[in-house]
């Protein structure tokens, strides 16, 4: 009887989490039947006409969307590249530095971006990069010409790509510096009695040792590689860097809500939840399989 | 030990403190010169004169933000939603994750619940579908729009659940042989015992509801109801793809360069604030999201 009453509490506790998931969880995949509809909001849902895969099939046949699935995916897979690759060298260069107060100050401050919102910080990217801003005042001072960085497509990946890093390098690198220090200094001690100098212990010790973290984070960072930073590029894009700088995201909020082009929008969004899905799915299994570790 | 100092490892050690000094630097000093700005006259900053220091030092952006009555709103805004949102959030996960983190012979049900939860984190109805179900249920411009539809956050419900599983079962089984109930079991061993995860868990939640812009700008229809990053977002808006003349007219009288320098200098003074609680919890954060099996 006694257990009765305990499974009534665990359920008790439950409700309030599941009542809100099925209200702004659950219901709205159903709204994904609006994707294979022409949805006229005065009609809901039950009485827009259907049209199949028609949007699915607009979508394909528009110049625009192999831009934004390409924009999407290389601007994540640059993210996530670069991102690796700072944090890993800042991690590795933090380690060197055996001062203590000097380590946590420095910390202190390159954890601070990551914190920090993107409408704030796209005021300071906007500024950094702007025609007369300290970018390209340094531009002219080595003798090149100011570039307008965010409204130029060759530019705006890039720009997009290294002010994310600059964000989330001191933050990303936790991971790896925690891994570093997990290594075992009996190993430095040998090869340095063997003649080995800090550059090839690096090579040889400290390198080997964070791959795991490494091939572990790529491959959760992939389930994600459809999201590649809405709040980001929201802030700094404009109608001029469309082409190479709108992602699947922006284009949903843009055509899909404030157009209102409902059915176009929830299309492109299904197609990206659905893909989302598997990548993720598929990921965690890889990350289960390869080094035991899984996040659920 | 006896370490060699040889030039080569000297020179090493110097670039590598440049390097990682190099790099602090380059976080600092974009947001200092956000805060010269802040503190620059008006002409200082249309000609781009303000590096790291104010040039014609002057205060008057902030005397003018301390009248701003909807910059004050709307900062008003984001505090309401950051306590009413954080604690909801809070008291979710932590209801969520306890009975989550019970083995399934204890509670047959688990599985199933373990299962929507995870379903849920994974996929989702999309942007569009979310916006019709809470314009439906008429919450469109009221704060609850911004609190609601993220109540429950999966991700730190696992979090805590690999917590709860983490704790020792002597704990539970001791207070069940004293007669102890869930509901007494969960408020007077499990919370205490978790205040480090849940501050992580709130923290990361206070963090997320003050810095969002975007659940605003979807479902909050007048200005003057926007919370503070929203409000500051629409501020720095291009003003060349602004059409309504109207609106023109108000950002151009409330813009300015060295006003939305302080506005945002303001805006983030908060989350500094909590900065070193941050720092303090994150870390351990990181490692305790992570279960090795």
């Amino acid at each position: 009887m006694r257990n009765k009453k305990e499974q009534g509490a665990f359920h008790l506790m439950l409700l309030p989490g599941m009542l809100l998931l099925a209200v702004f969880s659950f219901l709205p995949m159903f709204g994904i039947v609006m994707a294979f509809q022409n949805f006229v909001p005065a009609k809901g849902m039950f009485r827009s006409p259907w049209v199949g895969l028609e949007h699915f099939k607009f979508m394909f046949s528009l110049p625009d969307s192999s831009q934004i699935f390409a924009n999407t995916l290389i601007i994540a897979l640059g993210k996530i590249l670069f991102h690796m690759v700072v944090a890993v060298i800042f991690a590795l260069l933090l380690n060197e530095i055996r001062v203590a107060p000097v380590k946590k100050a420095v910390q202190t401050i390159v954890y601070l971006p990551h914190f920090l919102s993107w409408v704030v910080l796209s005021t300071v990217v906007i500024n950094m990069f702007s025609y007369e801003g300290p970018i390209n005042q340094l531009v002219t001072l080595l003798g090149g010409k100011p570039v307008l960085f965010l409204a130029s497509n060759t530019w705006f990946r890039p720009v997009v790509i290294a002010t994310d890093v600059w964000k989330e390098f001191g933050y990303n690198s936790i991971i790896y510096l925690a891994a570093l220090t997990g290594v075992d200094p009996g190993l430095y001690e040998a090869a340095s009695i063997d003649g080995a100098s800090r550059w090839k212990q690096t090579l040889h010790i400290t390198l080997p040792s964070l791959l795991p973290t490494l091939l572990l984070m790529s491959i959760l960072n992939m389930g994600s590689i459809l999201s590649a930073g809405f709040d980001q590029i929201y802030n700094l894009y404009n109608p001029l860097v469309y082409e190479t700088g709108d992602i699947i995201d922006t284009y949903v909020y843009r055509v899909g809500l404030v157009q209102r082009q409902y059915s176009l929008g929830t299309a492109v969004g299904l197609l990206k939840s659905a893909v989302s899905f598997i990548l993720i799915v598929g990921s965690n299994t890889l990350a289960n399989r390869f080094a035991k570790i899984r996040v659920f | 030990m006896i370490t060699s100092k040889s030039f080569g490892s000297r020179a090493a050690s110097v670039a590598v403190w440049a390097a990682v000094l190099g790099m602090a630097c380059l976080c600092l000093l974009p947001l200092l010169n956000m805060v010269a700005l802040s503190f620059s006259s008006s002409a200082a900053a249309t000609g781009n004169l303000v590096g790291l220091v104010p040039v014609d030092f002057t205060a008057e952006s902030y005397s003018r933000l301390i009248t701003d009555q909807q910059f004050w709103r709307s900062f008003g805004i984001s505090v309401l939603r950051v306590a009413l949102g954080a604690s909801l959030n809070v008291c979710l996960t932590v209801l969520t994750a306890y009975p989550l983190s019970k083995p399934k012979s204890r509670f047959p049900a688990q599985p199933v619940y373990m299962k929507i939860v995870l379903f849920a984190m994974l996929f989702s109805g999309g942007t569009i579908p979310t916006f019709l179900v809470v314009k439906n249920t008429g919450l469109l411009n009221s704060l609850f729009a911004l609190i609601l539809p993220t109540a429950v956050p999966i991700f730190n419900v696992i979090i805590l659940m690999n917590f709860f599983k983490g704790t020792p079962e002597a704990l539970e089984d001791a207070a069940i042989i004293d007669g102890a109930g869930q509901w007494q079991m969960l408020l007077k061993i499990f919370l205490p015992i978790s205040l480090p995860a849940l501050a992580t868990v709130g923290l990361f939640s206070i963090v997320g509801h003050w810095n969002d812009y975007f659940q605003a700008l979807l479902y909050i229809q007048s200005t003057e109801n926007y919370p503070l990053q929203t409000y500051i977002q629409q501020l720095t808006v291009d003003l060349s793809t602004v059409t309504d003349p109207e609106r023109l007219k108000e950002l151009s009288r409330i813009s300015g360069r060295t006003f939305n320098a302080a506005k945002i200098v303001a805006s983030t003074v908060p989350l500094l604030c909590i900065y070193p609680f941050l720092q303090k919890y994150f870390v351990t954060g990181i490692t305790i999201g992570s279960v090795k099996g």
